[in-house]
């Protein structure tokens, strides 16, 4: 099978790799780059855990050509850092996601963890549990029932965006008293 | 602190009990947790494997005539797996040995007949589109009622009847009052989001090592020795972690890495299966759909007398774990309720569909809805609150089910129950509804509660057994490997805390192994909710022995019996000088001193712990027995909002009182139970299987299939966990929280029921026919039918 050359910009470093010119970027990412962190679990968009960023905005790596991620920043789970500069330490959704124990399986985490980032992002703003619900709708999760995910994301942007205990009337909160 | 003496063996600040995250919390966000298909970047030469999927339900073919030439010739086709690869046998049936590896008889559309190995996917792919199979296509039997019409069945009737023979009969008919229902239970999808994979090689020493994403190693282990023809002890199979499983991967996970070796030994080289989303859909088993039909009869109050209980199962073509989850789906019909005369007799079915195996709740969910439905039309007929019957007719201390076994803590049941009544607000919201739904003729609410009660154990006894090998290294780090597999559902951290309290140490200085079949042999699949009760016993009872074994060398050191030392925060002391005391720091040893002057007192620091569940047996044939160790309780208050234009439905509120015991991992107990709950409001109101016709499996994905997603989630979701709920005979005082959780979801599908039934006029009591699921198009005939049954009405008394 034919292979071309592609030349992708990968959590901020280039990188270049041939691959059959018809092949995802998911499947340039898991089988050319090593970089398993996104996972394949529809293999045809219904389940948003092969969810990778393209220049900040959140898209399905199993529905998009390699080829065409040449012309962005393709950022994925492994390079998920809140300050690119700052490479070492958690992304504050990473450690809200282990402090409310949002991730069981773990395998839907890394494309969930992208959307929220995109989220958290674009919003820039404690976020409401509604605008959760919307961002990470294309997200399946088969473990969790989804609260301590919405939990985590509106968590983490309440330490980011700084209005910690400012709303407590949030009961799962309460419950789990993290 | 060191006024109170601390119990035996447990550490003043214990691990077991606090709300940890999952274990592999980090590996999880940062995307480096591997799952088994990831490690496929260590193979460079792997082929990749693709089946020839016939696409008849029902063939016959000669796997000889299997024409391979044109697949051959395509570049990148390394070779085609035929039966006349297999050294073995050519067999990977779990219990009975029923299920062809390579078949002559096609027998579910969608059957791999042959696999192509290619140097790449694509060629695979294109390999196995060219292979020539020729079928001779047979009559396929694709639903229940045409099996049972054909009298098509994988068991012989299974039986529970609570009194002798005639009794249910006799008790029906001086029964005050009786009424009939047919209902038709749909199967559902396991959708674990990591699908079905397998990679196999050589190992160093020349023989087969399998990764395997299966929650059953050793019968992974052992489908692979049989097809080619090893003894067990040449084959290694590993579980690394599961990205979800919940029965999926309890023997479906077998022929995956069946293929996967096989390829591995004609080539040499690995193989790596891994079926993409269709794949899995259309080759491996379901939950089992059901057909209940029954007869129930009761007293003007609702208090039920008899309860004659007819299930069938569609099994798909071959036996799998067919009958254990009937006979679960047996002992679980009477769900938390008495009943005097019952008699419950199921069957399953054999339907040329893919073989349908084991999903959380094992048949139990199935039993359960049978049992409820049943309750809420007895609640209808008598005109009382459907929660007021269901209440009338709980266990109580003392009683026994109709299979014989004492309902132990059956006190739990009410309490419970009044404790989520009271939390729940239920009285006051019931009149909420009430007003709501007199004011809005287009949209309805419901508001129902359903009680939970799940026996614990394996049904077949002797699985009720674990192994654990802890090992300490002179450096005082542990490894600690056990039976048991992780996917998902926090088993390895509840593991680590019970090996961290165990040895005295911290999270930190204790390693959780993969789980491999080269550490602890003959283990039983992590199922049917025991993986903690089970491998924690067995973890326990090796970290003691390493304990006492180095309590004997402390003693020395600290001129101290034995008896009177504790293990805690990574040190050894006199219980008398617990941390906080003064003497504390003088009066101590550290563990890693401790380890190393063991070994160089040659006292061996490693242990193997075996556990195996006491006193319990069950008896088929007379239908009588213990085959739980304990039963979980638990219950549910949900709250619906239904439009009567479009079946769609809200759910508004849920909350849930479930009883984990002492629960040994807070956080992961919580979401065991929100997750279990979602998973079962999908099977029952959303999840629906279709199959056409002719055998194929038309809902193939999640564009077809409706999984719950966060709009689903209900936004007030509010659970709690049973206090004062210690199990004595179980490590820890806790319970299993696994499957229990799945059933308080029949919550959703009453109070829809109660919605639906809100749309016919008072004075209607024509019973609520909802499917099941309870699908939006459902719920939208069951509106038809209350309104047709109210127009009905209102013409007979014109």
């Amino acid at each position: 099978m034919a292979e071309s050359l592609l030349s992708l910009r990968i959590n901020g470093e280039a990188v270049s790799t041939a691959a059959p010119s018809h092949w995802t970027l998911l499947e340039v990412l898991r089988y050319r780059l090593d970089l398993i962190g996104s996972k394949q679990g529809c293999d045809k968009g219904d389940c948003g855990a092969c969810t990778v960023q393209i220049n900040g905005e959140p898209v399905l790596a199993c529905l998009t050509l390699a080829a065409t991620a040449q012309r962005g920043e393709v950022r994925t789970v492994e390079g998920l850092s809140w300050a690119p500069e700052a490479s070492q330490g958690c992304h504050p959704l990473q450690d809200a996601f282990d402090r409310w124990d949002a991730a069981q399986c773990g395998f839907c985490t890394p494309g969930i963890l992208m959307a929220a980032e995109a989220l958290l992002r674009k919003r820039a703003a404690v976020v409401t549990r509604d605008e959760v619900r919307e961002a990470l709708a294309g997200n399946l999760c088969r473990c969790t029932g989804y609260t301590k995910i919405i939990d985590a994301v509106v968590d983490a942007s309440e330490v980011v965006f700084g209005q910690r205990g400012d709303e407590s009337t949030d009961d799962s909160a309460q419950q789990t008293g993290s | 602190m060191s006024s109170s003496e601390p119990p035996p063996n447990v550490p003043v600040t214990p691990h077991v009990g606090k709300a940890l995250p999952h274990e592999s919390a980090v590996g999880h966000v940062t995307g480096a947790a591997h799952y088994t298909d990831d490690l496929l970047p260590r193979y460079a030469d792997a082929l990749h494997a693709w089946p020839v999927q016939s696409p008849h339900a029902h063939a016959r073919l000669s796997q000889a005539a299997i024409d391979d030439a044109a697949a051959l010739a395509i570049e990148g086709v390394v070779t085609v797996l035929t039966v006349a690869d297999v050294p073995g046998a050519n067999e990977v049936g779990p219990v009975a040995h029923d299920e062809a590896l390579f078949p002559e008889e096609v027998m579910h559309c969608g059957q791999a007949v042959a696999w192509v190995l290619g140097e790449t996917l694509e060629a695979a792919k294109l390999g196995a589109a060219a292979v020539v199979v020729d079928y001779e296509p047979l009559p396929a039997i694709t639903t229940m009622r045409q099996a049972i019409a054909a009298e098509s069945f994988l068991t012989e009737a299974l039986v529970i009847e609570s009194g002798d023979s005639g009794d249910v009969e006799a008790a029906l008919a001086a029964a005050p009052h009786t009424l009939e229902g047919e209902l038709e239970i749909g199967g559902q999808e396991h959708f674990y989001l990591e699908t079905q994979a397998a990679i196999a090689c050589w190992d160093e020493a020349g023989e087969v090592f399998v990764h395997s994403s299966t929650q059953h190693p050793s019968e992974t282990q052992e489908v692979v020795a049989r097809v080619l023809g090893l003894h067990r002890n040449r084959v290694t199979c590993q579980s690394l972690r599961m990205g979800g499983a919940f029965g999926g991967k309890e023997v479906q996970a077998n022929p995956v890495a069946a293929v996967a070796a096989l390829g591995a030994h004609k080539t040499g080289r690995p193989v790596r299966v891994r079926y993409d989303r269709q794949l899995d859909m259309t080759m491996t088993g379901k939950r089992h759909p059901f057909l209940a039909r029954y007869r129930a009869g009761y007293d003007g109050d609702g208090r039920i007398v008899a309860f004659d209980l007819q299930l069938y199962s569609d099994g798909g073509y071959s036996l799998d774990l067919s009958k254990a989850i009937m006979f679960r789906a047996l002992f679980h019909c009477d769900n938390c309720y008495r009943i005097p005369n019952l008699r419950v007799v199921g069957r399953v079915l054999r339907t040329h569909k893919t073989s349908q195996t084991a999903f959380r709740g094992f048949g139990g969910p199935q039993g359960m809805v049978a049992g409820e439905d049943m309750l809420a039309r007895v609640a209808q007929a008598v005109g009382k609150p459907a929660h007021e019957v269901r209440a009338l007719n709980f266990y109580a201390e003392g009683d026994r089910t109709p299979y014989g076994q004492l309902v132990r803590d059956a006190e739990r049941i009410p309490r419970i129950w009044s404790g989520l009544m009271g939390s729940a607000d239920f009285e006051a919201r019931r009149a909420a509804v009430a007003e709501f739904n007199a004011s809005h003729p287009h949209e309805k609410r419901g508001l129902a509660i359903t009680p939970v009660k799940f026996g614990i154990s394996f049904t077949t006894s002797f699985l009720n057994q674990a192994g654990a090998l802890v090992l300490v290294y002179q450096d005082g780090s542990v490894q600690v490997n056990h039976g048991g597999t992780e996917m998902g559902q926090g088993l390895h951290t509840k593991m680590l805390q019970i090996a961290a309290d165990g040895l005295g140490v911290t999270l930190d200085q204790v390693r959780l192994m993969p789980t491999r079949t080269d550490k602890v042999p003959n283990t039983s699949a992590t199922a049917a909710s025991s993986g903690s009760d089970l491998n924690g016993a067995a973890v326990e009872r090796a970290c003691a022995q390493i304990r006492e074994r180095m309590a004997e060398v402390a003693g020395r050191r600290l001129q101290v019996p034995p008896m009177d030392l504790r293990f805690a925060g990574g040190r050894v002391f006199p219980f008398w000088c617990a941390p906080g005391h003064p003497d504390h720091g003088a009066s101590s040893l550290g563990f890693v001193e401790l380890a190393q002057q063991a070994y160089l007192e040659r006292v061996s620091l490693f242990a193997a712990g075996y556990y195996r569940t006491p006193a319990i047996h069950y008896d088929e044939a007379a239908g009588r027995g213990k085959p739980f160790h304990y039963f979980a309780y638990g219950a549910a208050v949900s709250e619906v909002e239904v439009d009567g234009f479009t079946g769609q439905f809200v759910l508004r509120r849920v909350d849930i009182l479930h009883d984990v015991g002492s629960s040994i991992s807070p956080l992961i107990d919580r979401g065991q139970i929100e997750g279990g709950f979602i998973q079962g409001m999908g099977w029952l109101t959303s999840e629906e299987l279709i199959w056409a016709e002719d055998g194929r499996l038309a809902t193939r994905g999640a564009s077809t299939y409706k999984l719950p997603t966060l709009g689903e989630c209900p936004e007030a979701f509010h659970v709690e966990l049973l206090p004062m709920a210690a199990e004595p005979a179980v490590v820890k005082g806790s319970k299993a929280v696994g499957e229990p959780p799945f059933m308080l979801a029949i919550s959703v599908r009453e109070a829809l029921r109660e919605a639906v039934a809100a749309f016919a006029a008072e004075s209607n009591a024509a019973p609520v026919e909802l499917g099941c699921p309870s699908t939006p198009e459902a719920v939208y005939w069951a509106i038809e039918g209350v309104r047709e049954g109210r127009a009905k009405q209102v013409s007979a008394a014109e």
